[in-house]
C-alpha cells in the first residue's frame, strides 16, 4: 500500500520507493531525512481541509512534512519488519 | 598578525549550532526551534583555557555536503574552501542532536571522512532524556574515532569539556583535507550510521507524548487552522489592548520632556529644534515601543516553541495554490518583524523561482516599522470601542490591515508565478522539530534586544532624517499669514509631490512625509509630528495637543484610510531594496519590486479613498 493510503498512526515499514516519481533534489532530501527501504514509518496528520494538503509522517525518529505526490512514491507494509 | 586557528560549527539544521556558538563566544546569534534559522556564516572569538584565542564560525545547517539551497551552499563553500580567498577551517565541531542520532550521524560520518581534526558535540542530551533515550558517549567516540562530548548548549553544559578537547586537537600545525576520502555510497554510510547509533543506545523507552499530543490539534485540518487564525487575531488584539497603559506612561514622559525643554532653554532655534524635531518628532515614534515589543513577544514565542514549522504545514495547501510552498511561509512570518531578515531567510528555499517570488512579496507582510503608522492613524480615527461582543475595534482594524497585506502577497505571488517567475510548482519537504517550552530568560533577552534595536533606530536614522526634515521645513521662515510647512523648502518639494498624490486623497502633510519615509517607515509619524509642531509654533503651544487629535482635525476619514492602504503596499524602505539587490545579485529585481509595489499602493489608496468618499465617510 502507498504511504498516502496508510491509516493514521499505524506503524509500518517502507517496502520500496519509486525514485523515478521524485525529482533528484527531492529524492536526495528524502534520503537525507532517513527514508530508505526498511525504515519505520507512520502517517501522523493529513493537512488541508479538502484533502489536498501535505502529509506529516514519522520516518525513524524524525517527523517530516511532505506533499502527497512524495508520499505516493513510497510503498509501505504493516506488520513486523526489520527496523532500520 | 598570524591568522587564528579557525574552527567551524557544522551539522544538521536545528541541532543547536547557534546555541553552542552563543554559549562559547557570548554572542547573541538568533536561535529558533525550526530548521533554517541561520542562513549566513557568522564568526566569533573564543579563548581556550590556556588563553589561546580561536576563531569559531557558526554555519547554516545542512543535511549533507550536497547543497539544495543557497544557505546550504554557504556551508559547503566554507567547509570545502570553495570561496575564493577564504581560509579552510583547521578543525570541525560537528553538532548532532542526540535525540535524532542515527540521522545526524550520517552527515557526521561524511564530515569526519574529510580528515580534519574533529570533535562531535552530542547536543540536546536533555531532550533525548525527556524522550527516554540514554546514550553512551564513550561507545560513540570509540566507533566514530573522534572525541564525543555530551552538551546542552542552551544550559551551557559540557562547554568546559568541549574547550578542553579543542585545546587538544588544535595543534597550530597546518592541516590538509585527506587527499581523497574513501568514497562510500550514501547507503553504506547511512547503514554505518545506524549501526553506530544503535550501539550507543544504553536505554530507550519510547515516549513522545507532548509533541504528538500538541500536533493532534496544531496540525488538525480544521482545528489547526482555527488555532492559527485565532493566534494571529489575539496577537493583534494584544498589540492594542496590552500596550495602552505603558504607551500612556511613555507619552507622559515625552510630554514632560517637552515641557522641560521649554522651561530650560530660551526661545530660539535650538529650543525649536529640540522641541519640534527631536522630542515632538522622535518622541512620537518612541511611544510605540510597547506595541512593538508585544508583537515581538508573539513572534519570539512562535519561533522558540517549534510552532513555525507547523504554521508552514498548515499553510502549504494555500501556498500551493499560489505556486509557492509552505516553506515560504516561514520567511514571510519573519517579515512581520522586518522584511530584511525575512528576505535573507528565503535562502532556505531551494527552487530559485520560488525564492524570487518570496523575496518579491516579502515587503507586503506588515513589518514592525509600519506599526507606529498604523497605530497612530487607527488610534486617531477608529473609536476605541468593542464590536461583535467584546472584540476591540482598533485591534480588529489592525488585524484586517495585516490580512490585507497577506492577501495582497498571495495575489501578487500568483501573478508573479504566472509571469516573471514562471516555473514548475515546487514541492514541500520539511522537518518538524519537537516542541520546546521557551525559557523565560531567552524571551526576555530577545525582547530586550528588540527594544535596543528600536531605540537605536529612533536615535539614529529616524532622528537624523527628522533633523534634516526639520531644517528643510523651518527655512526659509514664512511671512505672517502663510503656513510655514507650505512656505519652506520641504513644503515646496511636497507641493510637487502633492500633484501626483492628490487624486488618491493625500493632503500636503502626507506628501511631505512620503519622501523622508523612504529612510524608515516610522519617519512618517515623526515627520508629521514635526511639521505639526512647526506650524503650531506659529500660533498655539507646540506640545499642548496630542498628535492624534491634531490629525483628526486636519484629515478627513477617507484620507486617513487611503493613507493606511498606501502603507499596506508601498515599498518605503531603503534597507529592503538594498537587501533585495544583494540577494538577487543586481538591480533588476529590486527595481521591479519597487515599481510594482508603488503601483499597487497607488491603486489601493485610490480605490480606498474613492470608495470611502462615495460611501460618505
Ligand atoms: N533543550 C535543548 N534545546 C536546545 C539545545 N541546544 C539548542 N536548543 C534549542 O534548539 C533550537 C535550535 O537551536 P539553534 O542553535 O538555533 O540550532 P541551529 O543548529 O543553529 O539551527 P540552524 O541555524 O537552523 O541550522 C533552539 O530553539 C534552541 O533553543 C539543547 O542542548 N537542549
Ligand atoms: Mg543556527
Amino acid at each position: 500500500m502507498r504511504l498516502t493510503q496508510l491509516p493514521l498512526r499505524k506503524p509500518a515499514y517502507v517496502d520500496s520507493i519509486d525514485w523515478t516519481l521524485l525529482s533528484p533534489a527531492e529524492g536526495q532530501r528524502l534520503r537525507e531525512y532517513g527514508l530508505c527501504e526498511g525504515a519505520s514509518v507512520e502517517a501522523l496528520h493529513h493537512g488541508g481541509i479538502f484533502g489536498r494538503g501535505p502529509l506529516a509522517c514519522r520516518i525513524g525518529r524524525m517527523t517530516i512534512a511532505m506533499r502527497r505526490h512524495h508520499a505516493a512514491a513510497i510503498e509501505v507494509r504493516t506488520g513486523p519488519g526489520e527496523d532500520a | 598578525m598570524t591568522a587564528l586557528p579557525l574552527v567551524a560549527l557544522v551539522g544538521n539544521p536545528n541541532a543547536g549550532k547557534s546555541a553552542l556558538f552563543n554559549a562559547l563566544t557570548g554572542a547573541r546569534q538568533k536561535l529558533g526551534n525550526y530548521p533554517g534559522v541561520t542562513v549566513e556564516r557568522k564568526s566569533g572569538r573564543l579563548s581556550l583555557d590556556d588563553g589561546r584565542p580561536l576563531e569559531i564560525v557558526d554555519l547554516p545547517g545542512t543535511y549533507s555536503l550536497d547543497p539544495t539551497s543557497p544557505d546550504e551552499q554557504v556551508t559547503r563553500d566554507f567547509i570545502l574552501g570553495k570561496q575564493a580567498g577564504e581560509r579552510l577551517p583547521d578543525a570541525l565541531v560537528i553538532v548532532v542532536d542526540a535525540a535524532n542520532l542515527q540521522n545526524h550521524l550520517r552527515f557526521a560520518l561524511e564530515l569526519i571522512a574529510l580528515g580534519l581534526p574533529t570533535i562531535v558535540a552530542l547536543n540536546m542530551v536533555d531532550l533525548a532524556a525527556r524522550d527516554g533515550l540514554e546514550l553512551d558517549a564513550n561507545i560513540l567516540s570509540r566507533d566514530l574515532g573522534v572525541p564525543v562530548i555530551p552538551t546542552v548548549a542552551v544550559r551551557k553544559r559540557g562547554l568546559d569539556h568541549l574547550r578542553a578537547e579543542l585545546d587538544k586537537i588544535i595543534t597550530g600545525g597546518p592541516v590538509a583535507l585527506r587527499p581523497s576520502p574513501d568514497e562510500k555510497s550514501f547507503d553504506a554510510v547511512r547503514d554505518e550510521a545506524h549501526r553506530i547509533a544503535r550501539a550507543a543506545i544504553v536505554r530507550e523507552t519510547p515516549s513522545r507524548r507532548l509533541t504528538a499530543a500538541v500536533d493532534r490539534i496544531a496540525l488538525h485540518p480544521v482545528m489547526g487552522l482555527v488555532f492559527l487564525l485565532a493566534l494571529l487575531f489575539v496577537m493583534f488584539q494584544a498589540v492594542f489592548s496590552w500596550a495602552s497603559v505603558p504607551a500612556d506612561i511613555l507619552e507622559g514622559w515625552v510630554t514632560a520632556l517637552g515641557t522641560a525643554v521649554t522651561a530650560i532653554l530660551p526661545p530660539g532655534i535650538v529650543h525649536d529644534f529640540l522641541l519640534e524635531g527631536v522630542v515632538g518628532g522622535v518622541g512620537a515614534v518612541i511611544v510605540f515601543l510597547p506595541q512593538i515589543l508585544i508583537l515581538f513577544f508573539f513572534i519570539l514565542m512562535l519561533e522558540a516553541t517549534g510552532y513555525m514549522a507547523r504554521a508552514a504545514f498548515m499553510m502549504d495547501g494555500i501556498m500551493a495554490r499560489v505556486g509557492l510552498s509552505g516553506r515560504a511561509f516561514i520567511p514571510l512570518l519573519s517579515s512581520f518583524a522586518c522584511a530584511v531578515p525575512g528576505i535573507m531567510a528565503t535562502r532556505t528555499i531551494s527552487d530559485p523561482k520560488d525564492r524570487l517570488t518570496t523575496i518579491l512579496i516579502a515587503p507586503l507582510m506588515t513589518c514592525s516599522a509600519r506599526l507606529p503608522v498604523y497605530g497612530l492613524i487607527i488610534a486617531a480615527f477608529i473609536p476605541a470601542r468593542t464590536v461583535l461582543g467584546g472584540i476591540g475595534l482598533q485591534g480588529l482594524i489592525l488585524f484586517l490591515l495585516y490580512v490585507a497585506g497577506i492577501v495582497g502577497a498571495m495575489v501578487a505571488a500568483l501573478a508573479l508565478r504566472l509571469t516573471v517567475a514562471k516555473g514548475n510548482s515546487s514541492g514541500f519537504l520539511m522537518e518538524m522539530p519537537k516542541y520546546q517550552w521557551p525559557r523565560p530568560q531567552d524571551i526576555l533577552i530577545g525582547l530586550w534586544q528588540r527594544a535596543v534595536i528600536f531605540l537605536k533606530r529612533a536615535g539614529t536614522i529616524i532622528l537624523a532624517t527628522n533633523a534634516v526634515l526639520w531644517v528643510l521645513a523651518s527655512f526659509p521662515t514664512a511671512p505672517a499669514g502663510v503656513k510655514q510647512s507650505e512656505y519652506s523648502i520641504a513644503g515646496r518639494i511636497a507641493g510637487g509631490i502633492n500633484v501626483l498624490v492628490e487624486p488618491i486623497g493625500f493632503n500636503r502633510d502626507i506628501s511631505l512625509a512620503l519622501l523622508p519615509t523612504m529612510m524608515a517607515r516610522e519617519v512618517a509619524v515623526s515627520a508629521i509630528a514635526t511639521v505639526y509642531a512647526i506650524d503650531a509654533d506659529q500660533g498655539e503651544d507646540a506640545v499642548s495637543m496630542e498628535l492624534g487629535d491634531r490629525l483628526k482635525g486636519r484629515w478627513s476619514l477617507p484620507t486617513a484610510l487611503a493613507f493606511l492602504a498606501w502603507f499596506v503596499f508601498a515599498p518605503q524602505c531603503i534597507s529592503t531594496i538594498a537587501v533585495t539587490r544583494r540577494e538577487t545579485n543586481g538591480w533588476k529585481w529590486p527595481m521591479f519590486m519597487v515599481g510594482y509595489l508603488f503601483a499597487l499602493a497607488y491603486v489601493a489608496a485610490g480605490i480606498t479613498f474613492w470608495t470611502a468618499t462615495a460611501a460618505g465617510l
